[in-house]
């Protein structure tokens, strides 16, 4: 056997799904998994959560508010997606999905400028080379690929970067995400596929959009390895990641990992999942929300106590309000710099295209 | 010395490669073999594995991970294997690749080539012979390249590989072997400007890519008839010389337009229409449009009753003249 291929069996991932703080909140240490983590990274995971919760929820207010035109709310998979984030060193880059505002926050990236996508101010608003978190994706899987191809640039070049590719369970049927996976493997980039599988892709359950074991499982046939962790658990989250980006960062190549998870609200504010999951299945998953359990380990290890829990919901208040300001208060875009940013050099006819433009502004202006 | 379009290319490559060490080049069976045509040959041996290298066989993998590439700070120069291979990549060159610029508010830009050789007339299997421009020309954020002689193959490869947007650069295959004698490196006329290659007053005739060389053997044979063609190489379809093709028309009074690709909703109905509007007044005759019949691209036995050719584009002319 060629001694580059891996042993299949290596590859297969963790059963069940790793876990490190039970539904109870208490703390199940693996010897596998081990944490590294000091109060200050416990209480920011947590202030991460609150924020990333408090931030969701006034972003559906806008929504109904019709200040937004739509959102697609993360609530239930805060853990998920903190834990994972939080496992990345500053140089790393997170290349999102459209549902990332929980890793958006951890890295920095100022909430109003992710809403004003869908706002419908501007398409984004944010350097992407400023927080090393890459645009919002919204064609399925599609981002992938751009994750790939930025973690092999940096194998090129040598560099210590290693990049978190984050997409859903409904992505992983896509020819994308496949090519992508495919790449990462064949020329070992420093690439971690980051799967919140929060059970449906809209209204489509996993049952309808794979026949593998799980998720995870797929890895095996990239020979890569497959890794599957409680995504309500951010504890897990991060301590599976954090295995994953250590290895990619150490030149062991890429890993797919599944954090297994449920998305609480609806696809988008412009769904209605009533139609296709029961109120018992969201009473099930509700009772294992991510915030709560990390919130009672938190308190029986004595690091979150009345003063500190009301310092972070005064932050988060803030941060919502703040947001809802930039975006209420939002200029109206400037129809004139819809020609700004196509091209570097742009074409000729664009100054032509540009004067009628003017011309139908100035028209309208007099009228 | 004689240089072929296809060592024009290669050495293209090979010259961007070494002034600039962003640029990579990747695709299928671009290492070792060179690429199928030769393209990209020796380029692996001059510059190692790490500078041009194959990739799994996945077209949208490949143009996929090039944007992240080029997110980095990388120059990929990506190779589609054939013209009918392009598709599975169209979602990454519409979605992404045009768009991410504009997407970003100017603060991702993606200097990316995606070369694709194009057109038929080598006697090739399906999906070998295709001129998808149109559907590239139609998408904002992209610039479309094709060169029509060996001449413009470097220098517009360079160009294109210089230009921080991104570029669909067709290579005229069946031109592969086209011979110019030429000294490399060679910069000819600008990025974005269409050049007259014949001067003439009876009609301009207007191509790119392979039937530039095709409108000059039928302005040849047209001097039999007392015809004196003009003949316009566009060079670049996205930016568009506009003024060129207009002036030239408004001279002569007569235009036909030709290409490989079926001509409904070709790229010729865009010249007709840009020169309709802009030298209604000048013109003797409506703009005719010259290419391929609206039907899939035939089996090779038939396709010289598919291609234009000289024949085929006098008739045109002839036509005009009648009006």
């Amino acid at each position: 056997m060629d001694a580059l291929v891996p042993d299949p069996a290596s590859l297969l991932p963790p059963h069940p799904p790793v876990q490190l703080l039970d539904d109870h909140g208490e703390l199940r240490e693996s010897p596998d998994f081990p944490l590294d983590l000091k109060d200050e990274d416990f209480r920011a995971l947590y202030r991460h959560m609150v924020i990333a919760r408090r931030v969701d929820k006034q972003a559906i207010a806008l929504q109904r508010q019709g200040q937004l035109g739509v959102y697609a709310s993360l609530l239930g998979q805060e853990a998920a997606q903190v834990g994972a984030a939080y496992a990345l060193a500053p140089q790393d880059w997170i290349f999102p999905s459209y549902r990332e505002m929980g890793a958006a926050l951890v890295r920095g990236v100022d909430p109003s400028a992710i809403l004003h996508l869908f706002r419908g101010t501007w398409l984004s608003n944010h350097d992407p080379y400023e927080s090393n978190f890459a645009l919002l994706a919204i064609p399925i899987a599609t981002q992938t690929l751009h994750a790939t191809g930025y973690a092999m640039a940096a194998g090129l070049d040598g560099r210590d970067l290693v990049v978190l590719s984050c997409l859903g369970d409904g992505a992983t049927s896509e020819g994308d995400a496949h090519e992508a996976f495919n790449f990462a493997a064949v020329f070992q980039a420093p690439c971690v596929f980051y799967v919140q599988n929060n059970q449906y892709a809209i209204s489509v359950p996993l049952s309808k959009q794979t026949h593998a074991p799980t998720i995870a499982h797929k890895a095996v046939g990239y020979g890569m390895p497959g890794l599957r962790c409680d995504g309500n658990d951010v504890l897990a989250s991060y301590a599976v990641t954090r295995q994953a980006v250590e290895r990619a960062r150490g030149g062991g190549g890429p890993s797919l990992i599944e954090a297994v998870t449920y998305r609480m609200e609806a696809h988008t504010t412009a769904d209605d999942p009533t139609r296709y999951r029961t109120p018992e299945e969201l009473a099930e998953w509700k009772a294992r929300d991510p915030i709560a359990r990390f919130e009672t380990f938190m308190e029986g290890q004595g690091l979150l106590d009345d003063d500190m829990r009301a310092e972070i919901d005064e932050e988060a208040k803030a941060i919502g309000a703040r947001m809802r300001s930039q975006i209420t208060d939002a200029p109206h875009p400037d129809p004139m710099e819809m020609f700004e940013h196509v091209y570097v050099e742009p074409p000729g006819r664009y100054a032509e295209q540009r004067e009628q433009l003017r011309a139908e502004l100035d028209g309208s202006e007099e009228q | 010395m004689a240089v072929t379009m296809a060592q024009a290319l290669n050495t293209a490559l090979h010259d961007a490669m070494a002034a600039d060490d962003r640029v990579l080049v990747l695709g299928e069976d671009v290492g070792a073999l060179g690429g199928v045509f030769r393209i990209t040959d020796k380029l692996q041996e001059r510059f190692g594995e790490k500078r041009c290298f194959d990739t799994p066989l996945a077209e949208s993998g490949i143009v996929g991970s090039a944007i992240g590439m080029a997110m980095y700070g990388f120059k990929p120069v990506v190779e589609m294997q054939f013209d009918g291979f392009t598709y599975p990549a169209f979602e990454q060159i519409i979605s992404h690749l045009a768009k991410m610029r504009n997407r970003s508010r100017g603060t991702v830009t993606l200097p990316v080539v995606i070369r694709i050789p194009y057109g038929g007339g080598i006697g090739a299997v399906e999906h070998h012979s295709e001129s998808p421009e149109a559907f590239f020309a139609h998408i904002a954020g992209i610039k479309v390249v094709s060169p029509g002689t060996p001449a413009d193959g470097y220098s517009l490869l360079r160009r294109s590989i210089e230009t921080p947007d991104p570029v669909i650069f067709f290579e005229p295959k069946r031109r592969y072997w086209l011979k110019e004698e030429i000294d490399l490196p060679i910069e000819t006329e600008p990025f974005g400007t269409a050049v007259i290659r014949r001067a003439g007053t009876t009609a301009t005739l207007m191509a790119y890519g392979p039937m530039v060389r095709t409108c000059m053997e039928a302005a040849e044979a047209a001097e039999d008839e007392g015809w004196d063609l003009e003949v316009i190489d566009v060079r670049t379809l996205n930016p568009l010389d506009t003024p060129t093709l207009v002036e030239s028309v408004q001279r002569t009074g007569r235009a036909i337009v030709v290409h490989e690709a079926q001509v409904f909703a070709g790229f010729g109905a865009e010249l007709a229409a840009r020169i309709t509007e802009r030298a209604f007044y000048h013109l003797e005759a409506p703009v005719l449009r010259v290419g391929g019949w609206d039907i899939p691209y035939p089996a090779a036995k038939l396709e010289e009753f598919f291609l234009p050719d000289v024949d085929r584009i006098l008739d045109a002319v002839d036509r005009s003249l009648a009006f």
